[in-house]
């Protein structure tokens, strides 16, 4: 396959056209918030809790107030009125989920390492950091809650004002005695308990925030490393008490989200609030290691799942209770983030009978939120681990059991037990083709022969077929959700008189190449060269709607809402050719920027034309508007449900218990494919963050409640060396949820991965009576449990 | 104290602290802030530059140390004209980089492992490549860059 450098025209959707984002990316000319020269800005820094839970007894500020360089030390007592409300939370699941309040500063207790305690202003970082040493705090410790399970008994209360650890419980139970009655009747039963560790996103970009206040009238613009510019201009308002017109947000270059950036922190607000209070610019950049505690975690899952089967292994229910560890605080999504999985326990299988129950609970922790995926790898790691589970009970291999229980094709559009409609899908084609691909007869051959010679490698298949919500989206269904937002997006195409094109949208990259699919979508329809168009998103100025990006939404809905913009922007300029050429407007045909007159080609009107005779308004069609524009909000009536079959294989050693990825190979179907080049980039990625998560990612604490891998010395965030190249495949099977039929791709490779590899290594080792490893699956783990085997 | 070293070809000359790191000397004193700086442990290599045509992670050294010394970073790796750099051709071609920030360390350490290695295999460059992480890519289009880079550059 060839890449492609510039294309013009149309077909140029499905064509591997290059990032137009990369030429100032790879020179160092892009700016990252970090990198912006802001005069005169004062430079902050968060003294943060080095204890994980305590009372405040003393904050003294006065030895650091003293320091060279140092403008203003302030502490929650000093800044109580200087915000409007507590931290957001958009998210309320229930009725009753109780919400404990949560400042920018720790007002008389810390709840978690890293929990900020005090706000040092001065000329320099350095004097900024400095500064925060000559704070004194006295703490008066009490017992951290760590474990989930310990916090549901409630026997340590964290936050005494609600009572109670527990945050909510949500439960997704449509018919319990149906349930109750298939796992009585089941002639298979498993009963599986599996731990999803907490992990760091680890965006390689640090948090960075910049407000720099107008030199009149009262404005902000605040520069933030932020996934959602949209949501965090409406929520600083609402939090710092400024209004909505007044403040300009800006996503700069941003290095990667993960979900990460899809919040609001305490220091965007902080920045905000002593921006205004100084009325000077504030900038603070966040270090690695604060990165580790002040940044949400993500998973954090104690899963309990069981499956019913026929004596056919096929599956009758599926009953799962989940203990979600919140953190310390609730932060922008927290509590929705087992929600996005709780309706896909039953994965890509047609499973009548469903069940599901969530507690979520709160512990002395950094909060958790969004991280890739959010939910949906947790759930696909549960019913793909409890699938293989099922088959060494029924006796089948993990490939038949699957076939089985795949949602049959022709049950499209399939209305699950969970209350979902999953769009489009043919997974048993999806299926095949990755086997096929795969050459699984020799593998498995190849795996008998290890075993039989006593081979100290042994190698382990592992599959996952994945499916997963995504293109967030309907907004009446996030309402039944209790969200706080609706899930459209915005768009507008403009066509400027020299014929140059604007596109503006609501969604705000941060590595996913929007400029050139988007700039791909407009170019497919109108025919003309991806260099006239100009894509304009993350400036909340230039972009005034939009809800971001995050959830795998920004194609799905984003795009949407700029094709259907630019099919009433030719409509409009079809309606203005057929005025100029005197003929109706079913007679014009239209191609690469040209329309000509159906039959006789020679009369033509140039959509540039068009553009300038709709700038003059010297000639237009009565009662028509001047200017070619179009803006369009699109929700679309559904989510979309991209699926893939993911197969891993792993060798694993015996004497040492190290596992090597040795070969990976996904086959997505994400719907139509815009940028394939962009498509397999997210899939790899994707895929190497869920296999970090099977093989060395861990935020692990100690009993004191400190965060031992804290740095990126300490937490593995996978090198080239330890990873594979990866093999890519894909089926397509178009989404009818939208105009393009697109399904979303972001968050694929990392929902699928981890079970793959998972189920890899636990295939590698059943034979030795091995049927679970906790993750990260590293080598000493994996030594025990191979000793813990063999010495039965 | 006052340090003088040539970046990217110019003479520039700056009064510092002593404890100022080589890479703050380039963002902050020198405005060069392609360079960027992802951890606080030595372990990313975003900040990845050129110390007399050798890579050296800019956040383990400091300025005065850099004293006399000639250094390129990612702003200096184009040429004078504008023309990209075969490995920085060779990212784009191969979309080599995402969200872009491990790039410019990436980059440079990739242009100087190819002159230790100019033929590498593909494990060579994941080994030679250790020291840089990247979140976005998971790191195939990246070996696939540099495997490119090398393949033109041979030629
Ligand atoms: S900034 Fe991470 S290695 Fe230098
Ligand atoms: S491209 Fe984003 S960290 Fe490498």
């Amino acid at each position: 396959m060839t890449t492609t450098e510039t294309t013009s025209g149309s077909k140029v959707l499905g064509q591997r056209v290059l990032r137009r984002e990369d030429p100032k990316l790879l020179t160092g000319e892009a700016k990252f918030s970090d990198d912006l020269d802001i005069p005169g800005a004062l430079h902050m820094a968060v003294l943060r809790s080095t204890v994980a839970h305590a009372r405040i007894t003393s904050i003294d500020t006065s030895a650091a107030k003293s320091r060279p360089g140092v403008v203003a030390v302030y502490t929650y007592d000093d800044l109580k009125d200087d915000w409007a409300g507590p931290m957001p939370c958009a998210w309320p699941v229930t009725a009753d989920m109780k919400n404990p309040a949560h400042f920018p500063l720790a007002n008389g207790k810390v709840n978690y390492v890293g929990d900020g305690v005090a706000v040092v202003l001065a000329h320099s970082k350095t004097a900024a950091v400095d500064a925060l040493e000559a704070i004194e705090v006295g703490y008066e410790e009490l017992d951290p809650v760590l474990d989930l399970e310990e916090s549901l008994a409630d026997s340590n209360v964290i936050h005494s004002e609600i009572g109670t650890n527990l945050s909510y419980t949500w439960e997704l139970i449509p018919n319990k005695e149906a349930v109750d009655d298939a796992f009585a009747k089941a002639a298979y039963t498993v009963s599986e308990r599996y731990i999803q560790q907490r992990l760091v996103p680890s965006a390689m970009e640090p948090r960075a925030v910049v407000v720099v206040p107008a030199p009149f009238g009262g404005d902000y613009t605040v520069y933030s490393a932020t996934q959602v510019p949209h949501i965090l201009k409406v929520m600083l308002a609402l939090t710092v008490g400024v209004s909505e017109t007044k403040l300009r947000v800006v996503a700069p270059s941003v290095g990667g989200g993960f979900g990460s950036k899809l919040n609001v922190y305490a220091e965007e607000v902080l920045a905000l609030a002593l921006a205004r209070k100084l009325r000077r610019p504030v900038r603070w950049t966040e270090e690695r290691s604060e990165n580790a505690v002040a940044t949400i975690h993500g998973r954090g899952q104690i899963q309990n799942i069981e499956l019913a089967a026929d004596a056919d292994g096929k599956v009758t229910a599926v009953r799962v209770n989940l203990v979600a560890d919140m953190g310390a605080y609730l932060q922008l999504v927290t509590p929705g983030i087992p929600l996005l999985g709780a309706f896909l326990y039953h994965g890509v299988y047609d499973i009548p009978n469903y069940s599901f129950t969530c507690r979520s609970v709160f512990t002395n922790k950094t909060p958790t939120d969004a991280y890739r995926g959010a939910g949906r790898p947790e759930a696909t790691y549960a019913i793909e681990r409890a699938m293989d589970a099922l088959a060494r009970k029924v006796g089948v291999s993990a490939v038949e059991i699957r076939k089985r229980n795949f949602i049959p094709t022709e049950k499209f559009p399939y209305n699950s037990a969970a209350g979902l409609v999953f769009d489009s899908g043919d997974y048993l084609t999806n299926f095949n083709k990755a086997l096929d691909m795969m050459g699984m007869d020799e593998l498995l051959a190849e795996k008998k022969l290890r075993i039989d010679a006593g081979s100290r490698k042994l190698l382990g298949i592992g599959i996952s077929f994945f499916v997963e919500m995504c293109g967030l989206a309907p907004s009446r269904v996030l309402a039944s959700l209790n969200y706080g937002a609706g899930g459209w997006e915005a768009a507008t195409v403009r066509i400027l008189p020299t014929s140059k094109i604007q596109v503006v949208t609501g969604t705000a990259p941060h590595g996913q190449g929007h400029e050139t699919a988007w700039s791909m979508i407009v170019a497919e329809k109108l025919g003309v060269p991806l260099a006239d168009i100009e894509v304009l998103h993350s400036d909340t100025a230039i972009a005034p709607y939009g809800m971001d990006t995050y959830g795998s939404r920004s194609l799905a809905v984003g795009g949407s809402a700029i094709h259907i913009a630019t099919e009433r922007v030719l409509d409009k300029a079809k309606a203005i050719a057929a005025h100029q050429l005197e003929v109706a407007e079913e007679d014009l045909d239209y191609a690469e920027g040209v329309f000509t007159v159906k039959g006789s080609p020679d009369r033509a009107f140039p959509l540039a034309a068009a553009a300038l005779e709709a700038f003059t308004a010297h000639n237009l069609p009565d009662g028509m508007e001047p200017n070619l524009e179009a803006s369009v909000s699109w929700d679309p009536p559904n989510f979309t449900f991209p699926y893939g079959s993911h197969i891993a294989v792993v060798e694993v050693d015996t004497e040492t218990g190290k596992v090597d990825l040795v070969r990976y190979q996904a086959v997505d179907d994400c719907g139509n494919r815009v940028n394939p080049l962009i498509i397999e980039g997210q899939v790899h990625g994707g895929i190497a963050q869920g296999v970090a998560q099977a093989l060395f990612e861990e935020a692990s604490y100690d009993s004191a409640g400190n965060l031992i891998s804290a740095t990126l010395a300490d937490y593995l965030v996978p090198s080239a060396a330890e990873l594979p190249s990866f093999e890519l495949g894909e089926t397509v099977t178009p989404s009818p949820t939208n105009p393009l039929g697109v399904k979303g791709i972001g968050e694929a490779g990392t929902i699928a991965s981890t079970p793959a590899v998972m189920n890899a290594i636990v295939d590698a080792l059943s034979h030795l009576g091995i049927e679970n490893i906790e993750m990260p699956a590293s080598p000493e783990r994996v030594w025990r449990a191979i000793s813990a085997a063999t010495r039965k | 104290m006052q340090v003088t070293m040539t970046v990217n070809g110019q003479t520039v000359s700056r009064d510092v602290e002593p404890r100022t790191l080589l890479v703050h000397f380039l963002r902050d004193h020198v405005g060069l802030t392609g360079t960027n700086v992802g951890c606080d442990t030595s372990s990313c290599g975003a900040c990845t530059v050129h110390v007399n045509g050798e890579s050296v992670k800019s956040c383990t050294m400091l300025a005065v140390q850099a004293d006399g010394q000639e250094i390129t970073t990612i702003e200096g790796l184009a040429s004078p004209e504008g023309e990209l750099h075969p490995m920085q051709k060779a990212f784009q071609e191969n979309h080599g980089l995402q969200c872009g920030f491990c790039t410019p360390g990436m980059v440079m350490a990739a242009t100087s492992f190819l002159k230790e290695n100019p033929h590498p295999t593909e494990a060579e460059v994941r080994l030679g490549l250790e020291g840089n992480l990247c979140r976005c890519t998971g790191y195939h289009n990246i070996v696939k860059s540099v495997l490119a880079a090398a393949e033109s550059m041979g030629e």
